[in-house]
C-alpha cells in the first residue's frame, strides 16, 4: 500500500499521456469518420468503395497489428526513412496517434453512416415536398438528425478508444498501462498496481459516460421519437 | 451413439491430460524465448538457446523430468510466484531488488552489458575496456564521464524491467532519455531504424543480432558488470521452495565440474561465459 501511495505521482503523470492520446485520436478520428461516412453516401462507386474498404480494413484487423505496421513496419522501409515522413514517423507519439485515429475513424464512419441511414424517410419526403435541394436536405436534415442518433454509439467508441490507448505502451510510450507495467517489472506486485490503474481507467470511462448522457439530453430537442 | 462415445472419451482423455500435467512431479522452467543467444525460438517455434540446453542438462543431473514454459519478460517474476512454473532460467541477473521477492541459485553464467549504436553513428566513445561498477578507479571514472558527455540528452533504448534499464535510471550515466521496449528484438529494430541513438543490453545480444542482420551495429564504450548489473545469471526460484533451490545448486556444481556449462557456453556464445 505504501508503495502505491509513493507511485501515485508516476501513474498520474502517465495518465496525462493517456488523456492526450485519447483526445488527439478522437478529434482526428471524428473528422475522418465524418468524411468517410459522407463519402459512403456518394453515388460514385469508386468513391463509396474507397470509404467501404477503408472501414473494412481498419475494422477487420487488430489495432495492435495496425500500430506495429505503422511503427515497426514502416521503419523498415529505406525510402520512408529518407523521406520527410520520417520526421513524423520517427516519433512514437505520432505513430500511435496515426494508428489510433485511423482505427477509431473507421468505426466512427460506420457509426455515422448507420446514423444517416436511420433518418426517417418521412422527414426526407417532407423536405422534398418543401422543395429543399439535395444539398440542403443533407446538411439541414440528414446530418443533424443522423449525428444526434449516433451519439450513444459514439460514446461507446470513445470508451473503446480510451482503453485502446493502452497499446501505446508497446511502442515505448509511458502511458498509464506502460507506467503500471514498469512499476510491476521493478516491484513485482501486479495485483495492487493493476487494480489502481484499472480504477483510473474506470474513472475516465465514468466521465465519458456522463458527458455522453449530458450531450444526449442537450440535443434531444432536435427530434423526438 | 458411437460418435458420442468417441467425443466423450476424447474429452475425458483431454481432461486427464490437463489434470495429469499439473500434478506430476515434472519441473516447469520459465524462459522468455526472445533473448538470443540466452534463450530464443527457432523458425518452427521451438525454444532453443543456451539456457534451454542447460535446463535439460541440469534436469538430467537432478533426475527429474522437465518442461520449458514460455513467458513474457515483464511478467516473469509474478508468473513464478503464482505457480505458472517452478524456476526461471531467462538470462535473469541476480540483483538485490529481485532477491527481495525470489531466491536465486548460484550463478551459472556471467553477462556483461554494453552500449550499441548503429554503424555510422556520431557517437564514438573511444574506450574499449571493461568496468566493474563495484570497484571504480579514477581511470574508470574518466571513461564514465566521457560516456556521460557523449550520451547527454540522447535517446537510449532498453528492454523493460531489466538491469540495463535500472542502470540508465540510476543516473550513473547522466541524464539520458530512456525508451523501453517489451523485447530485445524491438530494441534492435528501432536501433537499426535510427529511431534511438543507442541501446544498452547484454553484449552477446547485440552480437547475435549483428550475425543475423549483417553487422549493422557497433558496440561502443566499455563493457559493464557489477553494481546495478548484479552478480551473474542464476536460476530464480520461489522463496519457500528450498528443496528445489538445493537441487539446482548441486546440479549446477556437477554440471560445472563436468564442463557441461562451459561446453554449452562456447557453443552458444562463442566464448566461455560460465561461472
Amino acid at each position: 500500500m505504501n508503495l502505491m501511495i509513493e507511485k501515485i505521482p508516476e501513474l498520474l503523470n502517465a495518465t496525462i499521456l493517456t488523456i492526450q492520446l485519447t483526445l488527439f485520436s478522437l478529434i482526428v478520428g471524428i473528422f475522418l469518420g465524418l468524411f468517410f461516412a459522407i463519402l459512403r453516401l456518394n453515388k460514385n462507386k469508386v468513391v463509396s468503395g474507397f470509404s467501404y474498404y477503408y472501414s473494412f480494413i481498419f475494422r477487420g484487423t487488430p489495432l495492435l497489428v495496425q500500430l506495429f505496421i505503422i511503427y515497426f513496419g514502416l521503419a523498415q522501409l529505406e525510402f520512408i526513412r529518407e523521406s520527410f515522413l520520417w520526421t513524423v514517423l520517427k516519433k512514437p507519439f505520432w505513430c500511435a496517434i496515426i494508428a489510433f485515429a485511423l482505427n477509431t475513424g473507421a468505426y466512427t464512419a460506420e457509426i455515422f453512416r448507420s446514423g444517416f441511414e436511420k433518418v426517417d424517410k418521412q422527414l426526407i419526403d417532407a423536405a422534398k415536398s418543401l422543395g429543399m435541394s439535395k444539398y440542403n436536405t443533407f446538411y439541414k436534415i440528414i446530418l443533424p438528425v443522423g449525428l444526434k442518433r449516433s451519439i450513444p454509439a459514439y460514446g461507446n467508441e470513445m470508451i473503446l478508444m480510451l482503453k485502446g490507448t493502452s497499446l501505446a505502451s508497446t511502442v515505448t510510450l509511458i502511458d498509464l498501462t506502460g507506467a503500471a507495467k514498469y512499476i510491476i517489472s521493478t516491484h513485482f506486485n501486479p495485483v495492487e498496481v493493476f487494480i489502481f490503474t484499472g480504477s483510473i481507467y474506470l474513472f475516465f470511462t465514468f466521465l465519458i459516460h456522463n458527458f455522453i448522457k449530458f450531450i444526449e439530453k442537450k440535443t434531444n430537442y432536435i427530434y423526438k421519437t | 451413439m458411437r460418435m458420442l462415445n468417441k467425443t466423450l472419451i476424447s474429452f475425458i482423455a483431454l481432461f486427464f491430460l490437463l489434470i495429469g500435467n499439473s500434478y506430476s512431479d515434472n519441473i516447469k522452467i520459465g524462459t522468455e524465448g526472445a533473448y538470443p543467444p540466452w534463450n530464443a525460438k527457432d523458425a518452427s517455434g521451438k525454444l532453443i538457446g543456451f539456457e534451454v540446453d542447460l535446463a535439460f542438462e541440469l534436469c538430467k543431473i537432478m533426475g527429474h523430468s522437465c518442461s520449458i514454459v514460455e513467458q513474457d519478460w515483464d511478467g516473469m517474476i509474478p508468473a513464478l510466484q503464482s505457480g505458472k512454473f517452478d524456476a526461471i532460467m531467462a538470462g535473469m541477473s541476480i540483483t538485490d531488488e529481485r532477491k527481495k521477492k525470489i531466491n536465486f541459485s548460484q550463478g551459472y553464467a556471467d553477462e556483461v552489458a554494453s552500449f550499441a549504436v548503429v554503424k555510422g553513428s556520431k557517437i564514438k566513445p573511444r574506450t574499449v575496456k571493461s568496468i566493474n561498477l563495484n570497484e571504480i578507479d579514477s581511470a574508470d571514472q574518466k571513461t564514465l564521464d566521457a560516456l556521460k558527455k557523449a550520451f547527454e540528452g540522447k535517446i537510449i533504448g532498453v528492454q523493460t524491467g531489466t538491469i540495463h534499464q535500472n542502470f540508465l535510471k540510476s543516473g550513473q550515466i547522466g541524464k539520458v532519455n530512456v525508451w523501453t521496449y517489451k523485447t530485445q528484438d524491438e530494441v534492435n529494430l528501432d536501433l537499426a531504424a535510427g529511431r534511438i541513438d543507442a541501446a544498452l543490453a547484454a553484449a552477446v545480444a547485440f552480437e547475435d543480432y549483428n550475425s543475423k542482420a549483417g553487422n549493422v551495429l557497433n558496440l561502443v564504450g566499455p563493457t559493464f558488470s557489477g553494481g546495478t548489473f548484479g552478480s551473474g545469471v542464476g536460476v530464480g526460484i520461489r522463496k519457500n521452495d528450498s528443496q528445489l533451490l538445493n537441487d539446482f545448486n548441486s546440479s549446477i556444481d556437477t554440471a560445472r565440474k563436468k564442463g557441461i556449462i562451459k561446453k554449452l557456453a562456447i557453443k552458444h556464445f562463442g566464448f566461455d561465459a560460465s561461472m
